[in-house]
């Protein structure tokens, strides 16, 4: 067992006096709930790098900091910056540090039988139906973050798309922080019924340059032949932590996308984790620059349990001046799991002699008739592709950053949803050299 | 236009060519022939600057400017134009893309505003059907997954939209089909005027029969073993490369 740091031992010591402002404080078996992560967290801390899973990253840094449950006065909100970060063609709910703000979200119109309300709502309305998925989609042995999130949560979303509902606007979920020290510690629960369909975005974003922790938690519960897809896009500040984990699980012929673009933060873990049943698919895609000191980390499990699955997952980093990066996929296909068909591809690229990556794709294979391949990359800006823009006219940083865009270009390609694709896509530019150019290019 | 003077170059300490000279005046069209391995790409890809190539004697003057001395998107922003034997594939860059950013790099080497987007749109749309080629294509990313002779037919549109002044197309015949060919073709003698002047890279007759060129060289282990006029390209289809290389050993 770890020692817990002081800031383990702070967060659990001034529990009792949050408790009570925390949602649902009054239901018994949420209370229970909580004690009971809270007491995991208590002897394990947050994750440390000798546990296999969180090797290649040290959150020593988190834990040095002491991040402050919600205040009872709210920062300020930039409405510039929520503006730009909102979707303008989406049922929008924005959390302020981690709180719900009602006055700056807008999901009316809903259509019938279609659920969307704030956790802390979600709580008083349909309170058995929580209880009976929350927490439904982790696994049994949560980690430290997992278990502050539970512990801790301070709202979040309930989204419920009833059986062969549509959803035809998506749901975009933006969380901003704007005080120091802050934590936001919002727990998503989405539950797609048989044949629903549905499309949720999560965005992450800071104010200024303030450091803050993010601790999120996100549950999908996809139904039979139903279809979720699920977007991150994560912009913290350069001073922010962040650790959101994304833990999906899917009934027959359900099928998942995700798109996860990660930019931002100064600390970042991103955990997705995948159960398939029979015949389900998954579809994982995922984007994350790094430069200066950053550190981003991806970590991704796809556990193929029934036969007739298909999976396919493809990450892509670029890694400029000093950053880290880490992939760490594994692949899961058991005993049961015949014909699946799955592959994993992680590429990355770096600018730099002092940028980094640790990738490490696993693959498990308990089954015997399976098709299963994964390959990585890691390297520079092939030369031969430099010399033929050069040879074109284009001067030789230009070719390189275009060449560099058109390596992150791909993955942006892949989200269909046009509003959020060029809202990447212009984070994506303004955090390359030369952004200018590349803009007059397009 | 050109002029290459007793150019030795070697790749990896090796040397490839050994003693070029070449005079190329605006207007003309030079053919360079000679068997596989003779150092026909390498003195095309030094021309165009490639790195990796060591220049260990001789100069090359470009329109009265030192060549060697000047950066490839120098010499290309001057109107120097390489159509590759292998185009590359670059993923996630669309062909109009690409030419744009060259178009608008050379513009603004030569003070001239940026192409309005309309105007550039229509004028690179002629340029493709000029080469008969369909628009998608300008839309999908460079070369990625075109066939060989998709990709030499952009080649030759990426050349008809920059307008060199130079250009040095290297096997751009080869791997044509035969209406290909002369399409490809048609897009070069579009472009022919007294300004402008091209070398031909070619293992065929078939292409000097829609362009007649004006010089014919055959290179042979890294040297020019023999230059003639259009008539020498038709002796070669007939007789090979055999008493051309015996001349350069004889000569060496
Ligand atoms: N990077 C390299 N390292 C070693 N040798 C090289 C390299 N590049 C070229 N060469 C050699 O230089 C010689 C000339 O090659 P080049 O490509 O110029 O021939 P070519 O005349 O264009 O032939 P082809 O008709 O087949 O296109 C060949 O023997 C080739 O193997
Ligand atoms: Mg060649």
């Amino acid at each position: 067992m770890n020692t817990v740091s002081q800031s383990t031992a702070r967060y659990v010591a001034d529990y009792d006096s949050i408790a009570s402002q925390l949602p649902g404080s009054g239901l018994s078996w949420l209370q229970a709930m909580r004690t009971r992560a809270l007491s995991q967290f208590s002897a394990s801390g947050f994750p440390s790098p000798r546990e296999e899973e969180w090797k290649y990253t040290n959150v020593a840094p988190i834990e040095r900091k002491m991040f402050l449950p919600r205040r009872a006065i709210p920062g300020s909100v930039d409405i510039g910056l929520l503006g730009r970060y909102r979707l303008p063609d989406a049922f929008t709910l924005v959390f302020v540090d981690g709180g719900f703000d009602a006055g700056l979200s807008n999901f009316s119109g809903l259509p019938d039988g279609v659920v969307i309300a704030p956790l802390s709502e979600a709580l008083g309305r349909f309170p058995e139906l929580v209880r009976s998925r929350l927490g439904g989609c982790i696994e049994s042995e949560p980690h430290g973050f997992i278990s502050f999130n539970t512990a801790m949560f301070s709202d979040g979303v309930l989204v419920v798309l009833p059986a062969r509902t549509v959803l035809e606007r998506p749901i975009q979920l933006l969380h901003v922080a704007t005080q120091p020290e802050s934590l936001c510690t919002v727990r998503h629960l989405i539950v797609a019924e048989n044949s629903a369909k549905g499309e949720i975005v999560e965005s992450f974003v800071g104010q200024e340059d303030l450091s803050y922790l993010t601790a999120s938690v996100c549950e999908v519960d996809i139904g039979e032949n139903a279809a979720v897809t699920l977007h991150k896009f994560q912009a913290e500040t350069a001073k922010a932590f962040h650790f959101g984990g994304i833990y999906v699980k899917q009934a027959q012929h359900g099928r998942f996308e995700h798109h996860n673009c990660s930019f931002g933060g100064l600390l970042v873990r991103s955990e997705i984790h995948v159960g398939l049943d029979q015949a389900s698919e998954c579809l994982l895609n995922g984007l994350f620059l790094g430069s200066g000191r950053q550190h981003v980390d991806n970590h991704t499990r796809v556990d193929h349990f029934k036969p007739y699955g298909i999976s396919r997952e493809v990450y892509k980093g670029i890694l400029d001046e000093r950053a880290r990066g880490v992939f760490q996929g594994r692949m899961i296909v058991h005993q049961d799991a015949q014909k699946t068909d799955s592959n994993m591809t992680n590429r990355n690229l770096l600018l730099s002699v002092d940028a980094e990556i640790d990738t490490k794709p696993q693959l498990e294979i308990y089954a015997d008739d399976v098709k299963c391949g994964h390959g990585v990359t890691v390297g520079q800006l092939e030369e031969e592709l430099v010399f033929y823009l050069r040879s074109r006219g284009i001067d030789e940083p230009s070719a390189r950053n275009m060449l560099t865009f058109a390596f992150a270009n791909e993955m942006v390609e892949k989200i269909e949803y046009e509003s959020l694709r060029s809202l990447v896509l212009e984070e994506l530019i303004s955090r390359l050299p030369q952004a200018s150019a590349i803009k007059e290019w397009l | 236009m050109l002029r290459i003077e007793n150019l030795h170059v070697s790749v990896e300490g090796k040397p490839i060519l050994k003693g070029i000279d070449l005079n190329v005046k605006a207007g003309e069209v030079h053919a360079i022939m000679g068997p596989n391995g003779s150092g026909k790409s390498t003195l095309a890809h030094v021309l165009a600057g490639r790195p990796g190539y060591e220049v260990t004697a001789g100069r090359v003057w470009y329109q009265g400017k030192d060549l060697l001395a000047m950066a490839p998107e120098e010499r290309a922003r001057e109107g120097l134009f390489l159509a590759f034997q292998y185009p590359v594939e670059i993923p996630g860059v669309s062909n109009i893309y690409l030419l744009k950013a060259a178009l608008n790099a050379i513009r603004k080497h030569h003070g001239l505003n940026e192409l309005d987007a309309m105007d550039f749109l229509a004028t690179v749309k002629d340029k493709t059907r000029l080469l008969d080629m369909d628009e998608q294509f300008l839309y999908r990313a460079v070369n990625e997954g075109f066939s060989g002779g998709e990709k030499k037919r952009n080649e030759i549109l990426q050349m008809a939209v920059l307008e060199p002044k130079l250009a040095i197309l290297d096997e751009t015949d080869s791997g044509l089909d035969i209406d290909a060919l002369k399409i490809v073709a048609q897009g070069i003698n579009a472009l022919r005027s007294e300004k402008r002047a091209f070398i031909l890279v070619t293992h065929y007759q078939r292409l000097l029969n829609y362009i007649k060129p004006d010089r014919v060289h055959v290179l042979a282990h890294g040297s020019i073993a023999k230059s003639g006029d259009a008539g020498l390209a038709l002796e070669l289809e007939k007789q090979g490369y055999g008493w051309v290389e015996q001349l350069a050993d004889a000569g060496a």
